[in-house]
C-alpha cells in the first residue's frame, strides 16, 4: 500500500491535443479517490498514466514516495480493473485469477491459497472452473476484481468498472466495491462519469473537465460548495436549477423577482471583472413549498408564484416542475454539460425542478406558492463559471454580508 | 410456420446443391479419369464402365511423382511456417503499435500482393540463375513467401484488429512483458486466425504452377503441379491423361486433410467472454 501523488501530470498527445493538464493530485495511502467528468474529460487518460499504459508527457507520478514515469506497468505493483471487464476468454476464473501471480512467479501452493481467498472473498469459489464466456455479466466483473486482489497491489485502479452492469446489480456491486477497500484498506483511484457513484462511493471527489481539475473535495463539500458553474451542474440529481440574473440598483433581477443582495455581496459585484449578467443556480430541494413553511423563520428570502406543471411522487419526497418565463441563463460550461448529459432543460433556463416534501400540496396546473431562501442561492459569472458567493471555499448565498 | 419453413428449406437446398454440384463436377470427373483403364479413357462415359487402379501404381512407381510430392510437401510447409510467423509479428504490430512507416508498410504489401506475379518470372529467373538458387527449394520458398506475406498479414491484421486491446491492457498491469502479454494472451486468442491464414497461404503455396514451371528444371525442387506438365505415357504415342488425373487427385489430398485438420481450430467466438457480451 502506497501513496499516490501526481505532480503537474500532463499528457499531451502527437497531433496537439492536451487530455490531461497540469494535474496536481495527492492520494493518500489507503484513501478512495474518485475521478469524475463527462465523457472526454481526460479521467480514463490520467488512470491509464498512472497504470502506465499511457505515457507522461510532462509532470511527475510518485507511488510510494518513488518516480515511476518511466516504469513499465508491471514495475509499478498496480492492478486495474477495466470497464470491459478483459478477462482472458482462454482460461478458466481460476487461471483468471492466478494469472498475475503466476507472471511474478509465486510457488503453486502459495497461488492456491491466495486464488482461493480471494474467490472466497467475492463468492467466486463456485465458479472457479468455469471459463468468462459462461458468466453473467455482474460474475464477469468479480472475477476481474479478484484478479486484482489477488496480489495485494500497492493501489487499485478502476476504470469505470460498473457501468456495464444493470441498474440494480450496480448498486449492489457498488456496496460490494465499497466494502472490498474499507477491508483491504488499499489506495484505490476509481473513474466513473456517474455522479451518483462518484458520491456515494469516494472519501474525496476529483472532478474533472476537459482535462483539468476543477475542484476536489469530499463528495459533501463539492454539493454544497461548488467552485464553479460546472461542478454545480455535474454534481447533484436532479441538478441544479440556473437562472439568468441581472444585476441593476444593488439588486438581482431575476424571473422569480428582484432580490436583496448582502453587503459583502454587492462588493463583490461591483468589481471590473464581474459583468452585469450572471447565472443563478439553485439546487431543487432548496426551494420550499411556502404553505408548509409559513411562519418559520426562515431568514431573508422571496416568495414567488408559478404554475405547476408536472408533480412526480416518490413516496418520500415529490418532484414538482414549473415554467418560469424570463431570460435563460446561458454560459459556455452550461451548454457543454447539457451537451454531455443530454439533459437541454438545464440551458432553457425557464424550467424549474423543485423537491417538495411528500406532504405539499402542489398540483399540476394549479398556480403554488415556493419560498426561495436567499442564502441557498448560488451566483456564477458566466464569462468563467466561477462561483461568486463562495467565501472562504463556503457557499453563504446572495445576501450574506 | 412449419410448412413454410421446409419450403424455405427445399429452396435453399436445392441451391446449395447446384453450387455443390457445379464446384465439384471437375473434381469428380477427374476423379473418373484417373479410375479408367487406359483404353476407356476417351470413351465418354462419365462413370468408369471398367474400374482400375493403374494410374495411381504407375504414378508412384514413378520417381518423378514421388520426388515432386517430397518437394510440394517439404516447399510448402517451409514456406507456410516462415510466412506465417513473419505475417503475425507484422500484423500484430500493423494492429497493435504506431510507429513511422506504417501506412507505408501497409501499402507495400498491398502494392506486392498486386503485382502480377507473370512479369516477375523473368527477372526472378535471372537472379537465381546468378545466385545459384535456381531449380533449388529456397529458390522456390523465397518467392513463395515474398507473395503469400501481403495475404497473411492483412488476414492476420483483421483477427488482431478484433481482439480486445484492453485484454492487452490488463495483461500488462498484471505484470506481463510485452512480450509475455502478446504470448500468454495475444497469441491463443488469434490462434483462430493463425490458423485460417496458415490453410490460406499453404494453398496458395501448393497450387502455384507459374514460379514451379519457370524456376525448377530438374526434380531436384520440382513441386508436383509442374510435374504434371512433364508427365508421358507409357509409350510416346500414349497420352499421360490417366496418370495426370491420378496425380491431381493425390496432390488435392493434403489439402483436404491439411483443412480437416485445423478447421476444427477455426471456431469462431473464441474470444467471447473477454469483455461484455
Amino acid at each position: 500500500m502506497a501513496d499516490v501523488v501526481l505532480d503537474k501530470v500532463t499528457k499531451r498527445f502527437d497531433d496537439g491535443t492536451i487530455a490531461v493538464k497540469e494535474v496536481d493530485l495527492q492520494i493518500a495511502d489507503g484513501e478512495f479517490v474518485i475521478l469524475v467528468g463527462p465523457s472526454g474529460c481526460g479521467k480514463s487518460t490520467l488512470l491509464n498514466m498512472i497504470a502506465g499504459l499511457e505515457d507522461i508527457s510532462s509532470g511527475e507520478l510518485r507511488i510510494g514516495g518513488q518516480r515511476v514515469n518511466d516504469r513499465e506497468p508491471r514495475e509499478r505493483d498496480i492492478a486495474m480493473v477495466f470497464q470491459s471487464y478483459a478477462l482472458y476468454p482462454n482460461m478458466t476464473v481460476r487461471e483468471n485469477i492466478a494469472f498475475p501471480l503466476k507472471l511474478a512467479k509465486i510457488d503453486k501452493a502459495t497461488i492456491d491459497k491466495r486464488v482461493n481467498d480471494s474467490a472466497k472473498l467475492l463468492e467466486l469459489t463456485e465458479l472457479l472452473d468455469r471459463r468468462p464466456a459462461n458468466l453473467s455479466g455482474g460474475q464477469r466483473q468479480r472475477v476481474a476484481m479478484g484478479r486484482a486482489i489477488v496480489r495485494s497491489p500497492q493501489a487499485f485502479l478502476m476504470d469505470e468498472p460498473l457501468s456495464n452492469l444493470d441498474a440494480k446489480l450496480r448498486v449492489q456491486m457498488r456496496t460490494v466495491v465499497a466494502r472490498l477497500q474499507k477491508q483491504l484498506g488499499t489506495t484505490m483511484v476509481y473513474v466513473t462519469h456517474d455522479q451518483t457513484e462518484a458520491m456515494t462511493l469516494g472519501d474525496r471527489v476529483v472532478v474533472l473537465r476537459g482535462g483539468a481539475v476543477q475542484q476536489v473535495g469530499k463528495p459533501q463539500a463539492l454539493y454544497d460548495n461548488p467552485t464553479n458553474i460546472f461542478v454545480a451542474g455535474f454534481i447533484g440529481s436532479p441538478s441544479m436549477n440556473f437562472l439568468h440574473a441581472s444585476v441593476a440598483d444593488g439588486m438581482l433581477r431575476t424571473a422569480v423577482g428582484d432580490l436583496p443582495v448582502g453587503r459583502r455581496m454587492q462588493k463583490m459585484l461591483e468589481a471590473p471583472d464581474v459583468p452585469d449578467e450572471l447565472v443563478m443556480g439553485v439546487r431543487p430541494e432548496h426551494f420550499l413549498d411556502a404553505d408548509l413553511v409559513e411562519g418559520q423563520d426562515l431568514g431573508p428570502g422571496v416568495q414567488f408564484e408559478s404554475t405547476v406543471d408536472l408533480v412526480e411522487s416518490l413516496g418520500s419526497d415529490k418532484f414538482v416542475y414549473f415554467t418560469i418565463e424570463g431570460a435563460s441563463a446561458s454560459a459556455a460550461e452550461l451548454e457543454e454539460l447539457a451537451a454531455d448529459t443530454g439533459d437541454t432543460a438545464m440551458l432553457s433556463g425557464s424550467n424549474l425542478t423543485v423537491r417538495f416534501p411528500a406532504e405539499s400540496t402542489a398540483t399540476a396546473g394549479q398556480p403554488h406558492r415556493i419560498w426561495l431562501p436567499l442564502n441557498r442561492i448560488h451566483l456564477f459569472n458566466p464569462a468563467t463559471g466561477r462561483n461568486l458567493t463562495l467565501h472562504d471555499g463556503i457557499a453563504a448565498g446572495v445576501a450574506s454580508d | 410456420m412449419a410448412r413454410k419453413m421446409s419450403g424455405r428449406h427445399v429452396r435453399w437446398g436445392l441451391l446449395d446443391l447446384l453450387v455443390v454440384i457445379y464446384a465439384l463436377f471437375p473434381v469428380v470427373w477427374i476423379a473418373s479419369l484417373s479410375l479408367k483403364t487406359t483404353a476407356t479413357l476417351a470413351d465418354g462415359n462419365f462413370i468408369p464402365r471398367q474400374w482400375s487402379l493403374d494410374s495411381y501404381q504407375q504414378i508412384f512407381q514413378t520417381d518423378q511423382f514421388v520426388r515432386s510430392l517430397i518437394n510440394s510437401i517439404g516447399i510448402a510447409v517451409i514456406s507456410t511456417a516462415i510466412a506465417v510467423v513473419l505475417a503475425i509479428l507484422a500484423a500484430y504490430a500493423i494492429a497493435r503499435l504506431d510507429f513511422p512507416g506504417k501506412k507505408a508498410l501497409v501499402a507495400a504489401a498491398l502494392l506486392t500482393a498486386m503485382f502480377p506475379q507473370v512479369s516477375l518470372v523473368t527477372p526472378l529467373f535471372e537472379i537465381e540463375r546468378r545466385l545459384g538458387l535456381f531449380d533449388t527449394w529456397l529458390g522456390l520458398i523465397i518467392p513463395y513467401i515474398a507473395f503469400a506475406l501481403p495475404l497473411a498479414i492483412y488476414t492476420l491484421t483483421a483477427f488482431f484488429q478484433q481482439i480486445p486491446w484492453d485484454l492487452e491492457k490488463a495483461a500488462k498491469t498484471d505484470g506481463a512483458t510485452q512480450a509475455q502479454a502478446f504470448q500468454k494472451v495475444i497469441v491463443p486468442l488469434a490462434a483462430p486466425g493463425v490458423f485460417t491464414t496458415m490453410i490460406l497461404v499453404f494453398i496458395f503455396c501448393w497450387n502455384d504452377f507459374l514460379f514451379a514451371i519457370s524456376l525448377t528444371s530438374t526434380e531436384r525442387a520440382r513441386t508436383v503441379p509442374a510435374a504434371l506438365s512433364f508427365f508421358t505415357g507409357a509409350t510416346q504415342f500414349e497420352d499421360p491423361t490417366g496418370a495426370t488425373s491420378a496425380a491431381a487427385v493425390v496432390i488435392t489430398i493434403p489439402i483436404i486433410v491439411f483443412v480437416l485438420l485445423f478447421q476444427r481450430r477455426i471456431v469462431a467466438g473464441l474470444t467471447s467472454g473477454a469483455v461484455k457480451g
